[in-house]
């Protein structure tokens, strides 16, 4: 498979929230704001690209009756390494990740990768892979930040300088204020029930649209 | 650096912990933790009720025995590092063990629970309980009041959340691009909603 096709299915036809439905729990909790999704969304990539890499250098020495809990232990192993680095080089994002960085080791899309995916294919494609089913996992979470963050407080990249030091010239760090919606923020969108909300209109769009190919 | 126990919790605490943990922070509609489960078996109240049982007993195992090993392993060999890798894998170890045992001495529930026991371990719910009584240093009776109100929490939760859908499917009349689905997450969000109204509430 090219990795067009890879790019294609991770992000868009196979992608884990939209189409799998799976991993939902930090999709809904840690896409408050924009900056805390795109956070959450490179951590889980680059633990998936790490695990997926290890677990098909592996898949010929893993014995089919412990695999599961051996792919824990290779994913637990990345997640600790990714969170013990994020504690020392980006604490602010840490602390508002919270319970959720460790937690990624039960993060169904990256078990689901192992088993489905990395567990038979070879390194190369497996690496990419994870590249791909990260983009997608990201790109779901982006989306949700943007708009429970723009409907919910009426900023656009609040705290993204924080997190990356190097743009606190070009953003503010309270991000940039979008008229009318910064005047009329609907906090609920910011609470947890936003966030299902959010997610519903956002699946209902989804079946709106593949309701409208089926018909072409 | 010598290690301390957390210090012991008085009654009120407990109890006010134990309403907390069910309702004001309840682990699905405010805290997002397990809810991968909570949309997968809510279809049925039957099962809902199975999956929300066997939650709160592995939870309250699992409380305990991470309990333990934190402060009689981790802490005193300075391994806090090693907290995520060490849960999951005792989390693991527990399931597979609870799920042989029920195997062999009550049948009957086993096979009530089915497939949901296997699943537990990778339930969000289980292990972010672990990391919180760890995180908050609750002693050992707090770290067993908070498991066992968070499981039930999470039963509540899915008992609800399964007889709103049952509804939805049997009589609902909605756009069809939210047929299925996306009427299900609207209607959680009017659940968590109205678990809004506990959010400041103590008792004592």
């Amino acid at each position: 498979m090219k990795f067009k096709d890879q790019l294609k299915a991770g992000v868009i036809l196979d992608n884990p929230i939209f189409m799998q439905t799976i991993g939902l729990c930090p999709t809904l909790a840690t896409s408050t704001s924009l900056s805390n999704a795109i956070g959450m969304g490179v951590a889980a990539t680059i633990v998936l690209i790490c695990s997926n890499i290890v677990i098909s250098a592996l898949r010929r020495f893993i014995p089919d009756k412990v695999r599961i809990a051996a792919f824990i232990t290779i994913i637990a192993a990345f997640v600790t390494t990714i969170d013990l680095a994020l504690q020392a080089f980006v604490p602010s994002l840490a602390a508002s990740l919270g319970l959720f960085l460790p937690l990624i080791v039960v993060n169904c899309i990256i078990l689901g990768r192992a088993e489905a995916y990395a567990s038979k294919n070879a390194v190369l494609p497996s690496a990419l892979d994870g590249v791909c089913m990260g983009l997608g996992f990201t790109f779901a979470l982006v989306l949700m930040g943007f708009f429970r963050e723009l409907l919910g407080a009426g900023t656009f990249l609040a705290g993204l300088s924080t997190l990356l030091p190097f743009l606190s010239g070009v953003i503010p760090a309270e991000g940039f204020a979008i008229p009318f919606f910064n005047t009329n923020p609907v906090v609920m969108m910011i609470l947890p029930a936003g966030g299902f909300l959010m997610l519903g209109f956002i699946f209902a769009a989804i079946q709106k649209i593949m309701a409208g190919k089926e018909d072409k | 650096m010598p290690f301390v126990f957390p210090d012991s919790m008085g009654l009120t605490e407990i109890l006010s912990l134990a309403v907390a943990s069910i309702l004001v922070n309840n682990y699905i509609l405010v805290q997002f933790l397990g809810c991968c489960s909570f949309f997968g078996v809510s279809k049925k109240t039957d099962t809902a009720i199975g999956m929300g049982m066997a939650v709160v007993f592995v939870m309250a195992l699992a409380s305990a025995v991470t309990w333990a090993v934190q402060y009689f392993i981790l802490e005193p060999l300075d391994l806090q590092y090693m907290q995520t890798i060490a849960f999951i894998l005792v989390i693991a170890t527990l399931v597979q063990f609870v799920e042989m045992f029920m195997k062999k001495s009550m049948p009957a529930l086993y096979s009530a629970l089915g497939i949901f026991l296997p699943l537990i371990t990778t339930n969000c719910a289980v292990l972010g309980a672990a990391i919180s009584n760890i995180d908050n240093s609750y002693s050992f009776i707090g770290s067993m009041v908070y498991g066992v109100g968070s499981g039930l929490g999470y039963t509540l939760a899915i008992v609800l959340f399964s007889s709103i859908r049952e509804r939805l499917d049997a009589t609902s009349k909605c756009p069809k691009c939210f047929e299925g689905f996306p009427i299900a997450l609207v209607s959680a969000a009017l659940l968590a909603m109205s678990f809004m109204g506990f959010s400041g509430l103590s008792i004592w």
